[in-house]
Parts: structure tokens; C-alpha cells; sequence
């Protein structure tokens, strides 16, 4: 991003007592800006005929940040200064009583008693510059920077109405006291008067696209690992399901539904200007894991063509920013202290039989040889698995300003261990941010840097369907010495039995499998104003992001299933690389003659991608090679993406917006001849509120209707170089012999020459309103999206390539949703806050085709495999359908409505039940999905909370399928544990594709709930002391009879349990 | 830095430079061999040469010798995978996915030998610089992959009957191939195979390649099924084409019966074109690591099979059993059954005790002695896809069905065959030594001796439909057509479907008559 950096800070040399000078607004920020080249945001209503009266500075302004605090103050305005951009508004809500914002000299008036204070923000920092004012009077003054202010008040006391931009103000009774110390609370709405937007940042006014901010303030409290689960249940369209309860493991981040099959449907996100390559990095179970969530400022999802075009073929899925904490100029030392405790344990276990209920059912349905397999432990497999976890995650920041050097140095700690036993997640954690200015403050260099190491101990998540499966009336140590001293299940010649099911705890407790990333992502940013045309900055970015993995597995010589080789260990490394270059030109400039403000960007950037990894031998328990075999050759991919972009963004009379954006794009992975592509979107905006039958309503404070189209491409499509015929070198495990020699096999690649862009065509229109003094606000968007030239993995004509199937631009895909977002401030005064947010998304997605001949008796492709035989699939893709909805068969019931095990409706009619009868029931992805946020301050207490759920999705139990079948314990050799569904539909045969298994998986989870204490001063008040308490995860309502309703793939096979977490933190400010 | 986006692969050889150096082209032709064993470029799975399938469902020879066995009196499977069961309840449809695997691998191999053909016609051979005994090597190999494409055209034309047509003439792109008739791809693979005859190496020249001796075992094949294929017999042709590879003289009868599937066949002189395996470099979850695991269950041993556990899956029905006097090695030791802890009757095919599994393959030497690989899952043994006794027998039967020969040969080959079984390591014959006599060599013995001899060898499917033997009620077999007792099933499944994906994706296919798409 390209903004300004922070105020100019010379020496401070603030006087009093000149004279005073009447000036206009508009002439006032006009020659502040050619004299210092900062932006300003003001309404055009405000600043066109405000007189003010200001003191003349003996040698200019100095310090613009200070000059223009009490300057604007004393006349009943304020400012905001985000990332740089001066907003000029209206003191809240103190303008409105007073009525009038033409300001007069100051009148003297009768003074009674003096009021002085402190104010300070929500972490105690001093607050310099929040306006104080009398209510119902034009008396008032500003705070200094110390944040303290001084006041004469009439005797009969009254209220202080405290004020600051992004704030929310208070109103204090004055009460006789002498002294009046204020904490003023982010107001929510208060970072998004800036949107920080691709290659720059535009105001929130001029914004015409779908965007969302969402800046630290709201973001999800509690333990939270990851950078995504800051925002979960916050943005309207944005879904963000976890992938399961391990510690550091990631969520699927959908954001409008994903507009691809086979390609990625993972949204662009960049860090501090940084696009990330979406792919895993090996050794970690989360890409996104290494970035410290403390460190984070704001994320702004960009959702329509309009916002996103800018990032060309990587846009489609919509593009996430975020921007970590900055220090600003002229700001004291700021030293942050957090430390979170947390416990996290199972909230419910998968009911299967008991011991005893296994016994009985074997006793009675079971062959005298199953019979004399059970044993005499009563053993419950779960409970040994599970375990309550502990977590502490521990913070340390400090910003400031050493002179003209703006810093935050933050360093993190995180030790999670996974309610799973055996798994852990640590990770240490520095972020460094610098941001000073050269050349009279010309030349803003950013320097952003953010480092982890991420130490992961993975615990065998297939102990979770094995505890499910383990016969319970097993012990889980045999009292031989055998395998460790674990039973296993043998064979009939008392060898280890590879195909019963394996001892969960020894899964567990006989793998060691570590997995070590040190990441490092880092970026300068140069931003130049030009000397000779303030106007223009030419900002160039380069940056990395590079990864360092290795892990190993190791099993020991007494693990059953590697006793043959006396034991087993796997090792492996991958380096990535990920370089960016971006050089772009920025003109800003207000054409007051002819009403109209353009900001216009232009810029060129350059990204690689490179990922390589080594290949190793696996080695016994003791180190000695399992094989003579030279390694193989290492993998590397790597591609590289270069671009053109510009936008222009173009503003009449403050209430006629459009923007324009185009990007060109071109990509290694593509041939010569469609390597390139254009990207273009148009947007218009009206603010309806701006127009004068609009303008001085009391009741709507904001209105805005937008408009855009926008065409945005996909080239993450798996394979690197899918165009180019080329012949790849097997590993030494593929060898062919000839005679008495090996070969390695030269294999030549399938390839399509013509592949191409994955382009989407979005259609937006939205509607933001504000009613009330934006008490009331939201949005409202319909979006329409056409992906034309999907890439799909598709059957080719057999014969015409080196593959079966080919990733080829065929078919189209068309996702259609309402999204709205209402916020509410239901209670705002001195005591009590009390606001409370919704956000709801309606989506429909649909595949409308999927060949290159159109063949409507096509049946489509089988996906979503399922446990129970290999190569099962319970879902398909079909055109005309959702994609991956579930293809079944439709169970048919007796009288007293249970099912009939292996009779199904004969749905195509033609007397027999075949592959043909399969119907396609019910998808995955929900209807509907929506959070619920809400949050009430009251004196120094605060309570939150976060409910979030969805409408529709259904899911397969696969658990139910695939263990209720009495067939489950009559395996030959061992015993098996079934689930009491059995009991229910008494099946004998696995019924995997019955609709039985279909079950509504709707479902309403209250996320979080947190507590808040601000204990004030402490330490002879050099510090402050805030405490909170947080649940996670406190219940789910649903009908869905598993134990978790929310997974992704709409299949639950086994699923890791997202834990309930209680969490116990303080935070410390000096 | 560099922003050049013309890159090219770090490790990978773009295709333009590939024939340069004649150094990678015996690695090519090893690629088209491997394509019967492995599933991809890293063993035993990863970076499969084939998608929509799990990868070890993939390998070629899993699934060829599961549509020629499971379809059969010979094989069982107690798996719930898919649609596997459909194999031998004999109601599979054109979604079958391990019918479109098998398709697909077929497929696959007929565009890699194309592709190899192509890039070494004479002009571009001499145009890279190839000469001299490079030359005359670059020849024969190009002559191996016509004998490998013929050999995957003769497995679609036995399986699939009318399948898309393509040679090295269809470059690599986006086209629709036409579909040949079985007795168009007939006459394609007989020219084929007589085109390359002189141009493979000298029978025996080196294990594991397909040598003339290949290209004459499949030209008989063909020939003696060629009424099935075309209408019309050709079994002179068949005596002819097994005359010449028994008088090459080069492939002898194994002494011993037992030795031709353990881990050291490789060195049998009986073998003709093995598909080779190995339990460190060329290793796949299909293949032979299938074929030995899948019929080890129960109270077996899995020791004694020089592997790590069985996978409990395969056994035969009560109908090969029965062609045996005995369930035991005496006095045939063909008869290669466990029995121990199983019933001969099937009464639940999921559950591996019912039906006797065949013992025949094992990774173990001749002297007991395991594979080389440490863990167990992975077999050095080799699979006999053509071997001399196959050759004896097609003789004896083209002779029985008019194709002229010699009947005495015929009657000496399959005694030969019958010696060898009743005799034990020690030269002791058992029993009454199971020759038979001119008059009992009649087609009907020749059916059930090819069950006895190649049982579970990937040939029962098309000698059945040769017998008439597959579809009709005359013959049936436990679990035939879905039913305990077997039953006859519709004609129309002596061939498998086109897979519903080519249908779709090729709009010139037309399903084979009986199935709906």
C-alpha cells in the first residue's frame, strides 16, 4: 500500500497568544497540503464556506499533527489521521447540540469553578487533541499531549461531552468533582473511514466496491491461533470453516462461495503489500499459521470485481488485506503486555457401545469364533485419546517514536497442546515495523518484517476413527512385552494383523512425527511525493516471503505395523521462495473549478514463486537406510506472474463516484500465445445523502448505492508448467528392469498448449445506509457470478493425450447470493454501550456446464470420497446442480419407519435398483450463513459475544454409515466396535449410499463469549491493567446427530472436535 | 531480477530436447513397459500416470487381471470397494470405475507407445543425429513399442470390442478419434504385430523386453480367437504362430511347476513376456503386491508369502476346485488351495473364509528365502503374462478345433504339461501320473486344463467366451449373476462397456449394443 505514513513531526515549536486570523477551511487544509503534501478527507458541505479562526504560527506550521488539533478544536471539528489521510469532520456528537458549527470568537463568559482531566485510550495512552466541550454550549477546548485538559465550567455544573474521530463520545456529569478522568472506547466504525485497497487506499466515501474492514477492535477475542479466526462470523459472504480441533491446523476461507471446481477457490490474501502464495507449506499445518494474529491491525476483504480487478488473474476467489500495527510519530514509548491461559477439552465424544453392550450384541449375533475374541477390559477408547489441553500464548509489544522514527517491535509466544493427545503447536514470533520519513518529509520508507518458528507435533488423527473402532472390551496394554506392550489385534499366527484395527493409544503414543517452519515475509515500501508536484507519489515495494520447513515421522522398532522393518523414518524439507516487486504512480489531486477529485494509479509488478524439496530415504529405528536407492530428484515448481495495473478513481460534486480499474496479467504457466490477459472493472456509486433533499436529514446519515462489473481471472490451478509438453524423470522407487539392470522411466507429460485464464464476470449492486447518526447502519449487496472457461479437471477423449484426464478451460459455474450486514448502537452513553452487529449471507452456486460436448445424459464426476472400501464416492458434479451435491440412493422405510437394509426406490422405474437410481439429495454448502456479534460496555466492564451458523448444508455421517452395520464386528480375526445406530436400523450390510445417512446439518454455535475488566492504574499508576475471560465454542444447536456440524467437504469421517477452549488473560499497558 | 516469463522446468527435460540424446531413450522404452507395473513416475504411489481412481486401483495389471479373474469361476473378492462387486455379480454399467481404469490404462499406453513411435520415425531419428548401432537399437525399440501398442490394442479389442482409434499419426492435442470396429482393430494388430515380427530382438534376447517369441505368443492368441473377434477362425494361423515360438526353442518348461511365481521366476526359461516387478524399484500398490497380498487371510500365514500381512480379499470358486482330484498337491500339484479355516462353499462373499484362496503367488524364492523388501509389502516376483505352457495348450486347442498341426504334438505338449504336475521336486511321480490319451484330448479337457495350468493368470475371461462358457446358464459358477447358485447373464456382457466418461468426452463413440449409457 501506498499512503502517506504518518504527520510530519519537526520540532515542536507551539505557541500562544497570536493573533488570530480568519481563514477557510478549505484554504486552511489547501495550504497545509501544498505546504506538506498530506491528504485530507473532508465533506464538501463542511469545509466550502467554515470560516475559521485560527492562530497565525510565527514560522509556519510546524507540526501539522498539533497545529491542526488545536486549530480544529477550538472550532468545534476534529480529525482522524488514518495511515496518513487527515479526516476532517465534525466533533461528534458535540456538533450536533451545539447546532451550529460556525464558530465565534470565543465570548467571554462568567466562570465559576475549574475542571481539569485526563483522557486516555482504551489501552491507556494518553490522548491528545479529544475535544471537550460544555454541553449545550460552545465552550469547550482540546486536550494537550498529555492528553490533559483544562476547562472553567459555571458553577451550576452540567455535562463534558468528550469527543474524538474514532472514538465514540461520551457525555460526564460534572458532578462538583475538580477532576474529570476520561477513557474514551474505539468506536467501531472508526478505521473504516480509510479502506486500505490493492496498491493504495482509498476514503471510505469514494469506496464503490464491496469491501469490508474489519480493524483489531472487532476482531474476535478469545484464544485465536490464527490470523482467520480473527474474523469469523464478522463479514457478510465471507465463510470461514475450521478444518478441524488441532492445534495451529487452518480453516477453509470462502469468500462469496469460491468460483472455481479444480482450481483454488482460497481468496488472495496479502500481508502488508505482500501476496501470498496460497499453497501449503509443508511442515505446517496452516499457512497462514505463522503470522502472529497480535500483530495484526485491520483486514479489508475485497469482494466484487470492482475492489479486486486490481489484482487481475489472482482476484477471482476475492482478495484478503492485512495490515499489521505501526507506531506513529511523535507517540511515547507504548509497551503492551498480553498473556493468555487457556483450557481446551472435547465437548462431546462419539457414542458407541459400551463395553458391556458390545459383549451383548456379539454374544448374540456373533459366530462362537467372534465370541471367543472378546475380551475383559471395559476400555473407553476415547477417553483415552482425548485429554484437556492446556494453551498460553504470551505477547509483548513496544511502539513509539525515537524521533522521526515511528517503530513496533512485537515478540509472541504461543504453546498450544491439542486436546488430542500427543499433538502440540508452539510457535515464537517477532514483527518489526518501521516507518520513517526522509527529504522534508517526501520520502516515507516502510520496513515491515514478521518472522516465526512454528514447532508442530502432529498427533496421528487416525487414532480418532480407531478409537471409535477399537473393541472396547480390549485392554489397551496387553501385560506383554510384545509391540511395545500395546495390544494389537494378531493373526491367526499370532503375527501383528495389519488389517484390524490399530490400538489408537499406540497411534498416539508410538509416533513421533515434527514438523519445524521458520518463515520469514518482509517488505520496503519507498513512497516518494515528487518535490516539484506534491501530487504525485511514485511508491516502489519489494518484498519476500520466504519458507524454511523440515520435519520427520518416526516410529520405533515396536509399532506393530513397522516391527517388519524395525521401525520407520521418513524425513523431508521444502524451501519457498516468494519474491515481489511493485512500482506504481499515485495522482491525487482536487479539481475544485470543476468540482471534482480524481485519484489515479498506475504500476507495474513482478512476482516469483518458487518451492523446492529434497527427497530422503526412509531409515529404520536406528538410522540404517531401508533401501540402497539413491534419493530421487528434488521437486521444484516455480512460476512467475507479471502485470500492469491502473485505476481512476473519479469524484463529482462528492457524491458521483466512478471507478475504473484494469489490470494486465501474464503468467509463466501459460504458452506464449494466451499467456496474457486483461482485466477490467467499471464501478459507480451514488451517495444519495450528499444530494441536498438528502443532506441535512436528521434521520439519514448515509446512503450510498453501488454499481459494478468486473471480469477477474484464475491462474492457481495446480500444475506449473500445464502447456508445455515436456518428459519427467522417475524417482528410484519406479524403476524398470531390463535384463539384470534398472531403468528409471522417462515419462512424457500431458498437456494442454491452449490452456488459459479462468475468467469470472461479477455483477454487483449494493446498497450502504447509515440512519440516525449512523446508530443504524449496513449494507446490502446482490452479486451475480459467471465463471466462463472454468478449469476443470475433466475426462478427455481417450487416445488424444498422455493423460485420462486434464485440468482445460471447459465449463461454466454461476454463484448468485445477498449479503447483508446491520449494525446497531443500541445504547451510547457515559455508562452504558451497547451495540450489536448481524450479518447474514444468502449463496447459490451452480454448474451450468461441464464438457466440451454438451451431453445432457451425462451423469457427472464422482467426488467427495467416504470411509468404507476404497474409492467410494458419496457426492458427484453434474451440470444444472450445486457442485459436490450428494448422490444416494432413496431409503424406503417399513410402517414403523425404520429402514429396510438394501431396499431403496426404484427411481428410474425400471424394476431393478442399479448405480441408476442414485438421486442427487441435498449439498454440502448452506444456503444460508450468518453471525450474530454483540458487545456492551458498561462503566469498566465489558461483555462480548459471537454466535455465527448456517442454513442448509447437509452432511453424509459417515461415522453412522460406516460403523452401523453389524457386518462391523464380523471381520475374520478381530472385533470391531459398531455404533448404537445399528441398534436402530438393525442393518446387517454396510447401506454407504443410503439416504438414511443424509442428515441436516444447520446449525447455530455460539462462538465466543468473552469478559472484560479494565482494573484501571496500577503500579503508583504507571500502568494499566485490563483482564478478560473467554469461552469458545460454549454450544452448538443443531439437529445433526454427529459430533460437529460445520465441516467443510459435508462428509464426517472422524473429524478432529473443534474443543471448547476457557481462556483467562490480562493484558498490561505502561 | 529476471521477468522473463518463458521458463522453463528445473529438473524436467522439455519434449523438444528429449530425443537429442539418445541416452534417454532406452528410459523412454522403459516407460512403456512400466506401464503394465507401476502407476506412475514414484513408487509405490505419487504422481500417478492416471487420475479419477485411487492410484493403486490404477495399476494396468490389477485391473486387467481383475476384468479377466473377477469376472470369472476363478476369482472372488470379499471387498466393498465401489463398484467392485459388480465385477462378478456380472452387473456392471458403462460408470464402472474400475472398468473405466483399465480403459483408461489401456489408453494410456496406446498414447505413450504413439507418442515414442512418433518422435522416432527414420527421418526424425536421422535429423537428431542418431546413427550406427545407436540407430539400429533406436529401431528395435521402436518395433517394442509397436509390439506393446499392439498388445494394449488387443487387450481393448478382447475387452471393450469397438473402441477410438489412434496412432502416432493423432499428434497430442484436442481432437475426437473414431471408433473402430472389433474387426478393423483386428486386422490393425495382426498387421502390426507381422510388420514388427523381424525387427524384435532374437527370442531371449534380454529379460523383460518383448521379443519375436512375444510378438508369435500374441499373433496366436489372436488368431485363435480371432471367430470371436471377427467371425472368422483362423486356426492355422494359431498353429502356425505357437509352432513357431515352441520351434525357436529358446523357452523351455520350469521343471518344477511352483517355481514360475516366486520371487526369482526372472529366472525361468519357461516365462516369454513377464511384466517385472521388484520390492524396491519397482513398486505399486497393484500388481504383483496385489496379486500376492489380496488371497492371504485367515488362519494363512502371511510369513510363508514373504510379506507383511494379507489383505484377506481373493479366493476361487468351488468350480476350480473341482477340476483337481484332490484339494491337495497330490496327486496334481496345481491344485493349490488353502483350505484350512475355509469353506469351499460361498456363502457371503464379504467374508473371506468362504471359498478357497490360490496359494500360487509368493514372494518368497525358491529356497524360502523372502524379497528384498524389508518391510514385506513389496514382491520381487515377476507376472507370467505369456509363458510356454500357454503356447502348448493354444497348439493343442487350434489343433482340436481344425487348424490343422500336428495331433500328436498337441496330445505330447499337454502331457508334457500333465508330467510336470504329477511329479513331485524329487522326480517321484504321484498318483497314476496324469497323462491322458489321444482320445481324452478334447476341447472340453483343454478348457478345464487351461484352468488347471493358468488359473488366476489373466486368462479365464476370453477362453470362456471361446467356450461359450461366460454369459450362458449351460455354465455357471457361484455368485454368477448376483445369485448363490450363478445363473446365466444377457449376452451382451462378453464385452465390457465404453466408459460413460469417453462417451461424453468423444461424441464419434457409440456404446456397445445391451448397455444404456
Amino acid at each position: 500500500q501506498g499512503y502517506p505514513g504518518p504527520g510530519p513531526n519537526l520540532a515542536v515549536n507551539h505557541t500562544s497568544g497570536q493573533a488570530l486570523t480568519a481563514k477557510s477551511l478549505k484554504d486552511l487544509l489547501s495550504e497545509l497540503k501544498d505546504s506538506h503534501g498530506i491528504q485530507f478527507s473532508y465533506q464538501a458541505n463542511l469545509a466550502d464556506d467554515l470560516q475559521l479562526i485560527l492562530p497565525e504560527p510565527k514560522n509556519g506550521v510546524q507540526n501539522v499533527d498539533e497545529y491542526l488539533g488545536t486549530t480544529l478544536a477550538s472550532n468545534n471539528l476534529a480529525y482522524k489521521k488514518v495511515r496518513g489521510v487527515y479526516i476532517i469532520s465534525k466533533a461528534r456528537p458535540a456538533a450536533a447540540t451545539t447546532t451550529t458549527v460556525v464558530a465565534k470568537p470565543r465570548a467571554a463568559v462568567q466562570q465559576d469553578v475549574t475542571v481539569s482531566g485526563r483522557v486516555v485510550d482504551e489501552n491507556g495512552d494518553t490522548l491528545p487533541g479529544v475535544t471537550v466541550v460544555l454541553k449545550g454550549t460552545t465552550r469547550g477546548t482540546s486536550t494537550n499531549a498529555s492528553g490533559e485538559f483544562t476547562l472553567p465550567v459555571p458553577a451550576s455544573g452540567g455535562s463534558l461531552v468528550f469527543s474524538f474521530i474514532g472514538y465514540t463520545t461520551q457525555e460526564i456529569a460534572i458532578n462538583n468533582q475538580e477532576t474529570v478522568n476520561v477513557t474514551m472506547r474505539p468506536d467501531a466504525q472508526a478505521l473504516q473511514e480509510v479502506v486500505v485497497v490493492g496498491y493504495g487506499t482509498q476514503r471510505k466515501t469514494d469506496i464503490s466496491g464491496a469491501v469490508t474492514a474489519i480493524s483489531s477492535e472487532d476482531f474476535v477475542q478469545g484464544q485465536i491461533t490464527t490470523p482467520e479466526q480473527l474474523i469469523q462470523g464478522k463479514v457478510a459472504g465471507v465463510q470461514i470453516t475450521p478444518n478441524g480441533g488441532a492445534p495451529g491446523s487452518g480453516s477453509r476461507i470462502r469468500i462469496r462461495g469460491g468460483g472455481s471446481l479444480n482450481a483454488s477457490n482460497d481468496p488472495l490474501i496479502v500481508i502488508d503489500g505482500v501476496p501470498l502464495d496460497n499453497s501449503g507449506v509443508s511442515g505446517s499445518a496452516n499457512p497462514l499459521n505463522f503470522l502472529n494474529p497480535n500483530d495484526i491491525e485491520t483486514f479489508n476483504i475485497l469482494k466484487d470485481a470492482s475492489a479486486t480487478a486490481i489484482y487481475g488473474s489472482r482476484a477471482s476467489n476475492g482478495v484478503i488485506i492485512i495490515t499489521t500495527k505501526k507506531g506513529t510519530v511523535g507517540q511515547k514509548l507504548g509497551v503492551t503486555f498480553t498473556t493468555q491461559h487457556s483450557l481446551s477439552r472435547i465437548s462431546d465424544k462419539v457414542n458407541v457401545l459400551s463395553a458391556d453392550e458390545f459383549r451383548r450384541v456379539v454374544n448374540e449375533q456373533g459366530t462362537p469364533s467372534q465370541i471367543a475374541l472378546l475380551g475383559n477390559a471395559n476400555t473407553d477408547w476415547q477417553d483415552q485419546i482425548y485429554q484437556t489441553a492446556y494453551t498460553t500464548d504470551n505477547n509483548l509489544s513496544l511502539d513509539g517514536s525515537v524521533g522521526k522514527l515511528p517503530y513496533r517491535v512485537s515478540l509472541g509466544y504461543l504453546n498450544q497442546d491439542g486436546v488430542l493427545r500427543t499433538g502440540e503447536f508452539k510457535r515464537g514470533s517477532i514483527g518489526v515495523n518501521l516507518n520513517p520519513r526522509f527529504l522534508d518529509d517526501h520520502l516515507t520508507v516502510n520496513l515491515n518484517y514478521k518472522g516465526a518458528i512454528t514447532d508442530s507435533k502432529f498427533a496421528d488423527e487416525g487414532a480418532i476413527g480407531a478409537a471409535v473402532a477399537m473393541d472396547p472390551t480390549q485392554p489397551v496394554m496387553s501385560g506383554s512385552d510384545q509391540f511395545g506392550g500395546y495390544f494389537q489385534w494378531l493373526d491367526a499366527n499370532g503375527r501383528y494383523n495389519p488389517l484390524a484395527t490399530r490400538n489408537p493409544v499406540s497411534m498416539l503414543e508410538q509416533r513421533d512425527d515434527r514438523g519445524e517452519v521458520k518463515r520469514h515475509i518482509g517488505n520496503v515500501q519507498l513512497d516518494y511525493k515528487l518535490h516539484f508536484l506534491p501530487d504525485l507519489r511514485a511508491n516502489l515495494n519489494l518484498g519476500f516471503d520466504r519458507s524454511n520447513s523440515n520435519g520427520t515421522t518416526f516410529y520405533p522398532a515396536a509399532f506393530a505395523p513397522e516391527a517388519p522393518n524395525n521401525g520407520r523414518r521418513t524425513q523431508y524439507e521444502q524451501e519457498k521462495r516468494n519474491s515481489l516487486a511493485d512500482f506504481y504512480l499515485n495522482y491525487v489531486k482536487d479539481l475544485t473549478g470543476i468540482n471534482s477529485r480524481v485519484d489515479a494509479t498506475a504500476g507495474y509488478s513482478f512476482q516469483e514463486f518458487e518451492n523446492e524439496s529434497p527427497q530422503f530415504i526412509p531409515t529404520d529405528a536406528d538410522g540404517t537406510p531401508l533401501s540402497d536407492l539413491e534419493p530421487g530428484l528434488p521437486t521444484n515448481d516455480f512460476y512467475r506472474l507479471r502485470s500492469y495495473f491502473g485505476r481512476l478513481n473519479y469524484v463529482f460534486l462528492d457524491r458521483y463516484i466512478l471507478t475504473a480499474t484494469v489490470r494486465r496479467d501474464g503468467t509463466s504457466r501459460f504458452s506464449d500465445e494466451v499467456r496474457w490477459g486483461t482485466f477490467p472493472a467499471l464501478a459507480l456509486a451514488w451517495r444519495i445523502n450528499e444530494e441536498a433533499f438528502l443532506r441535512n436529514s436528521p434521520a439519514v446519515s448515509e446512503l450510498k448505492l453501488r454499481l459494478g462489473v468486473g471480469v477477474t481471472g484464475q491462474q492457481d490451478i495446480g500444475p506449473f508448467f500445464p502447456y508445455l509438453a515436456r518428459y519427467t524423470i522417475s524417482d528410484n522407487t519406479a524403476q524398470y528392469q531390463f535384463g539384470n539392470q534398472f531403468y528409471n522411466l522417462l515419462r512424457p507429460e500431458g498437456y494442454d498448449a491452449g490452456i488459459k485464464w479462468e475468467e469470472t464476470t461479477t455483477y454487483n449492486a449494493g446498497l450502504d445506509f447509515g440512519f440516525a447518526n449512523n446508530r443504524v447502519n449496513g449494507s446490502l449487496d446482490y452479486f451475480f457470478k459467471d465463471t466462463r472457461d472454468l478449469l476443470a479437471l475433466v475426462s478427455i477423449p481417450a487416445g488424444t493425450n498422455l493423460v485420462n484426464e486434464l485440468i482445460t478451460n471447459v465449463g461454466n459455474l454461476e454463484t448468485r447470493g445477498l449479503e447483508a450486514a446491520l449494525n446497531y448502537v443500541a445504547i451510547s452513553n457515559d455508562k452504558v454501550n451497547w451495540t450489536i452487529g448481524l450479518n447474514g449471507t444468502y449463496q447459490n452456486r451452480e454448474i451450468t456446464n461441464l464438457s466440451k460436448i454438451e451431453d445432457p445424459d451425462f451423469e457427472g464426476y464422482p467426488v467427495g470420497g467416504i470411509a468404507g472400501g476404497v474409492g467410494n464416492n458419496i457426492q458427484i458434479r453434474t451440470v444444472g446442480y450445486a457442485p459436490d451435491v450428494f448422490y444416494v440412493y432413496k431409503q424406503v422405510y417399513d410402517e414403523q419407519g425404520n429402514p429396510i437394509e438394501g431396499l431403496y426406490a426404484d427411481l428410474n422405474g425400471d424394476g431393478v435398483i442399479s448405480e441408476a437410481d442414485r438421486y442427487r439429495y441435498k449439498k454440502p454448502e448452506a444456503d444460508f450463513f450468518y453471525g450474530i456479534n454483540s458487545q456492551l460496555t458498561y462503566g469498566n466492564w465489558d461483555f462480548g459475544m459471537i454466535m455465527r451458523g448456517s442454513i442448509g448444508n447437509y452432511m453424509y455421517n459417515n461415522v453412522f454409515s460406516n460403523t452401523g452395520a453389524y457386518r462391523g464386528f464380523m471381520f475374520p480375526g478381530y472385533l470391531s466396535n459398531v455404533s448404537p445406530n445399528v441398534l436402530e436400523t438393525n442393518f446387517m450390510n454396510y447401506q454407504l449410499f443410503s439416504d438414511y445417512y443424509m442428515e441436516n446439518a444447520s446449525f447455530l454455535r455460539m462462538e465466543n463469549v468473552n469478559f472484560g475488566y479494565n482494573v484501571g492504574r496500577i503500579f503508583n499508576e504507571k500502568a494499566n491493567l485490563r483482564l478478560n475471560a473467554n469461552i469458545q465454542n460454549l454450544f452448538v444447536i443443531t439437529k445433526y446427530n454427529g459430533l460437529d456440524p460445520e465441516i467443510a467437504s459435508g462428509i464426517d469421517n472422524n473429524f478432529y472436535p473443534r474443543p471448547r477452549v476457557y481462556t483467562l488473560g490480562l493484558t498490561v499497558n505502561l | 531480477c529476471d521477468h522473463n516469463l518463458d521458463i522453463e522446468p528445473k529438473y524436467d527435460v522439455v519434449s523438444a530436447n528429449v530425443y537429442r540424446d539418445f541416452a534417454n531413450y532406452k528410459s523412454i522404452l522403459a516407460k512403456m513397459y512400466a506401464g503394465y507395473a507401476v502407476t506412475g513416475q514414484q513408487g509405490p504411489a505419487g504422481r500417478p500416470d492416471i487420475s479419477g481412481i485411487d492410484e493403486g486401483f490404477s495399476n494396468y495389471l490389477r485391473q486387467y487381471w481383475q476384468a479377466q479373474e473377477l469376472s470369472t469361476d476363478e476369482a472372488i473378492i470379499a471387498w466393498n470397494d465401489g463398484n467392485l462387486r459388480d465385477l462378478h455379480d456380472m452387473d456392471w454399467t458403462p460408470a464402472n470405475e474400475f472398468l473405466r481404469a483399465l480403459y483408461n490404462r489401456i489408453f494410456y499406453q496406446v498414447s505413450l507407445t504413439n507418442e515414442f513411435i512418433r518422435e522416432t520415425q527414420d527421418a526424425q531419428l536421422s535429423e537428431r543425429g542418431i546413427t550406427g548401432a545407436n540407430l539400429e537399437e533406436a529401431k528395435r525399440f521402436r518395433a517394442e513399442a509397436r509390439f506393446l501398442r499392439a498388445l494394449s490394442y488387443w487387450h481393448a479389442l478382447d475387452l471393450y470390442g469397438n473402441v477410438p482409434f489412434v496412432t502416432e499419426n493423432d499428434r497430442v492435442g484436442s481432437f475426437f478419434p473414431e471408433q473402430s470396429t472389433r474387426a478393423e482393430l483386428f486386422s490393425y494388430v495382426e498387421s502390426e504385430l507381422l510388420a514388427i515380427e523381424n525387427e524384435l530382438g532374437q527370442p531371449g534376447f534380454e529379460y523383460g523386453r518383448a521379443d519375436q517369441a512375444a510378438a508369435w505368443t500374441l499373433l496366436a492368441k489372436l488368431y485363435l480367437n480371432a471367430e470371436v473377434y471377427t467371425g472368422q477362425g483362423r486356426y492355422a494361423d494359431a498353429v502356425a504362430y505357437s509352432r513357431k515360438v515352441i520351434d525357436a526353442g529358446r523357452y523351455q518348461l520350469e521343471a518344477e511347476y511352483s517355481h514360475l511365481f516366486l520371487a526369482d521366476n526372472h529366472t525361468s526359461s519357461e516365462i516369454i513376456f513377464p511384466i517385472t516387478f521388484d520390492g524396491m524399484r519397482t513398486t505399486t500398490w497393484g500388481g504383483m503386491t496385489y496379486l500376492v497380498h489380496a488371497p492371504v487371510g485367515g488362519n494363512m500365514n502371511a510369513a510363508a508369502f514373504g510379506i507383511n500381512g494379507g489383505w484377506g480379499g481373493l479366493r476361487t470358486t468351488k468350480n476350480i476346485v473341482e477340476l483337481f482330484p484332490s484339494t491337495n498337491a497330490t496327486p496334481d500339484e496345481r491344485a493349490m488351495f488353502h483350505t484350512n479355516g475355509q469353506n469351499l462353499e460361498i456363502q457371503d462373499i464379504f467374508t473371506f473364509t468362504d471359498g478357497y484362496p490360490i496359494t500360487k503367488y509368493k514372494n518368497v524364492n525358491r529356497a524360502g528365502v523372502a524379497g528384498s523388501d524389508p518391510s514385506g509389502n513389496h514382491p520381487d516376483t515377476d507376472f507370467p503374462m505369456f509363458r510356454l505352457a500357454d503356447v502348448y495348450l493354444m497348439y493343442a486347442e487350434a489343433v482340436l478345433r481344425g487348424g490343422g498341426g500336428s495331433a500328436a504334438d498337441a496330445l505330447d505338449y499337454v502331457n508334457q504339461l500333465r508330467r510336470r504336475a504329477y511329479t513331485d521336486a524329487a522326480g517321484n511321480v504321484r498318483g497314476n501320473g496324469g497323462t491322458i490319451s489321444q482320445g481324452q484330448l478334447t476341447l472340453d479337457f483343454i478348457i478345464n486344463e487351461r484352468g488347471r495350468e493358468l488359473k488366476w493368470e489373466g486368462h479365464r475371461r476370453t477362453d470362456l467366451i471361446r467356450f461359450n462358457r461366460f454369459t450362458s446358464a449351460a455354465y455357471v459358477w457361484p455368485w454368477k449373476g448376483a445369485v448363490p447358485e450363478g445363473r446365466g447373464v444377457e449376452e451382451f456382457r462378453r464385452l465390457y462397456p465404453i466408459p460413460s466418461t469417453d462417451l461424453t468426452a468423444n461424441p464419434n463413440l457409440t456404446q456397445n449394443p445391451g448397455y444404456t449409457r
